[in-house]
């Protein structure tokens, strides 16, 4: 199919698209959201190299399947590429990426320099995040920073976009057009504690949230319930963390290891019974996905699957939850097939044309 | 996020593997818990400091009152020159009761008299999604959360609800000062401030 796609600028596929009125941002992810369709978002795994094809191949994988790809900021304190460069690199070609902003590395001024460096390459989401501890990561020696936390740096993000102003009152000549994200966790204690938590957030700007991994769907149930109560489901949109486990082993080996991800036993169980672990973990996964997109107030799945991501399509497929809509795929444009048609002959004919001959063709 | 699920084949290792790998193999490892490392391994006077938020702000009032009645005192002796003494006394008090770290902007009454400061993230606004099942820090793994203890700690209060208002980012240029002085001083000035603006009212009322 050559020709123009739903959410995408006519004028080139890296630039943003026209302002909505009650949008705050020029991006595609919160269109689709606000448009009610269930979105589908994933993590791309950030290369440990220097070479722009690495993040592009990354990125293929995802091609047609989901709305938007989360840039990772150094995530588990391990050092990868930056997300403001992934960002860079894929907003050139027309993706929507969300970059994601950790506290630990970054003071506000370095964070606030991003955020505008960010939204003027085209980034129209952006993930506040807290940041793992240093000492997860394979660089423990280094000086964790955590100036701001997420929520102030939340505030420091909505502040630069609705008043136009740094956080030390200084005019911005343009503000950054931001679709404003955070994380839950509502997994990990003081469960009471968490659906407020997520209230504070909204307070402070946050207008989707992205959940840690849900492998408990009950206890899911039980926060989405209050969340309701409390009447947040309205004013941001939740989307839910998913991913599938490789084997029992990882599974067991994440719950001991990795501090705020709650595996219960069922799950390790029913890993554990499986011939195929893989196969099992891809279809857990999927019942997953098809048990929460049930739960009210529910806008969405995000799809993390390190080291898995050729499985990101398959989930996608399989669940159903796109329901026959296809999000932005990067394909061939109408330009672009010009071009080719145009210049093919100088790639492939070795002619050698006088200027008097050239003169006779262009007649 | 998700960066930490193992390799799926045993030969493929991280970088953080190695790192450990190539640490030098010794009984004495203190660089091995995390950066945020402290001395003291006990937490019995902050958790009960915790335990009896209640009593601690009813007290913190009656305290901040007293305060603010020596107002003049300070303003005679001069707040630049009462700050020295007060800061000694204030880091040792605080510093016992709760750990407090003199961020200089103290919201003890807002985290259910459990000091934020102490958290190796030093989050101001809630817990970070990494608490244990057990309800201890990520980072920390033998400290109880700050913010489990924090919440545990405010729904005792009579201000539950303290605990839901979004906190600024501190003030680093705030550290090392004290709380108490600067709090009083604001309160004085907010009082002197309405006053004026009483004053003022009546004074164009009588001369309308």
């Amino acid at each position: 199919m050559i020709g123009r796609q739903r959410d995408e600028n006519p004028a080139g596929i890296d630039l943003p698209l026209e302002p909505l009125p009650g949008h705050t941002s020029r991006g595609r992810l919160e269109r689709v959201l606000r448009r009610g369709e269930f979105a589908v978002t994933t993590e791309l795994n950030p290369p440990d190299s220097a070479d722009p094809e690495d993040v592009y191949n990354r990125a293929k994988i995802f091609d047609g399947w989901v709305d938007a790809i989360n840039a990772v900021d150094a995530s588990g304190a391990n050092c990868h590429m930056s997300s403001v460069g992934i960002c860079a690199l894929l907003t050139r070609m027309g993706y929507a990426p969300i970059m994601q902003i950790a506290c630990r590395d970054k003071n506000r001024i370095a964070i606030q320099g991003d955020v505008l460096g960010g939204a003027a390459m085209g980034v129209a989401n952006m993930l506040c995040l807290t940041g793992d501890g240093v000492q997860a990561g394979d660089q423990p020696g280094a000086k964790p920073v955590f100036d701001l936390d997420c929520m102030s740096l939340l505030e420091t993000c909505r502040i630069m976009r609705d008043n136009g102003k740094f956080l030390s009152g200084r005019k911005l000549t343009t503000p950054p057009q931001l679709f404003l994200g955070a994380a839950i966790n509502p997994f990990a204690p003081p469960i009471d504690f968490r659906p407020h938590r997520l209230g504070k957030k909204i307070a402070s700007g946050a207008q989707f949230v992205q959940s840690q991994y849900c492998f408990d769907v009950p206890m899911f149930r039980t926060y989405m319930q209050k969340v309701r109560d409390l009447g947040y489901t309205e004013k941001c949109f939740i989307l839910v963390g998913v991913g599938p486990l490789a084997s029992a082993k990882t599974a067991k080996w994440i719950r001991s290891n990795v501090p705020g991800i709650h595996i219960p036993d069922s799950v390790i169980k029913r890993l554990e019974g499986a011939q195929d672990q893989k196969k099992e973990g891809k279809q857990l996964c999927i019942d997953i996905i098809n048990e929460v997109k049930e739960v009210s107030g529910v806008s969405g799945v995000h799809v993390m699957a390190y080291r898995q991501e050729e499985y990101v399509a398959e989930i996608v497929d399989e669940s159903g939850v796109l329901k026959g809509r296809q999000p932005w795929k990067r394909e061939i444009r109408r330009d672009d097939q010009l071009v080719a048609d145009r210049l093919d002959s100088i790639l492939h004919d070795d002619i050698t044309e006088t200027q008097v001959d050239m003169v006779k063709t262009a007649h | 996020m998700s960066e930490t699920i193992p390799a799926k084949e045993g030969p493929a290792v991280t970088q953080a593997t190695l790192v450990k790998k190539a640490a030098p193999k010794s009984d004495y490892k203190p660089a091995d818990v995390s950066p945020q490392r402290r001395v003291q391994r006990s937490f019995a006077v902050r958790l009960w400091s915790v335990r009896h938020s209640r009593l601690l702000e009813w007290f913190y009032a009656k305290f901040a009152d007293m305060f603010l009645l020596l107002h003049p005192l300070w303003k005679g002796i001069g707040y630049g020159r009462v700050e020295g003494p007060i800061k000694f006394v204030e880091k040792r008090v605080k510093g016992f009761m709760f750990d407090c770290r003199m961020c200089g902007q103290c919201i003890l009454s807002s985290t259910g008299m459990s000091c934020p400061m102490n958290c190796p993230k030093q989050l101001r606004n809630g817990p970070c999604g990494g608490v244990r099942a057990n309800g201890n820090c990520e980072v920390e793994p033998d400290m109880p959360c700050v913010w489990v203890k924090a919440w545990e700690g405010s729904q005792n209060m009579v201000h539950s609800d303290r605990i839901l208002t979004v906190q600024k980012p501190v003030d680093q240029s705030l550290r090392e000062t004290s709380a108490w002085l600067r709090v009083t001083a604001q309160a004085a000035t907010a009082r002197e401030a309405a006053a004026a603006a009483k004053n003022g009212a009546a004074n164009t009322g009588a001369s309308a």
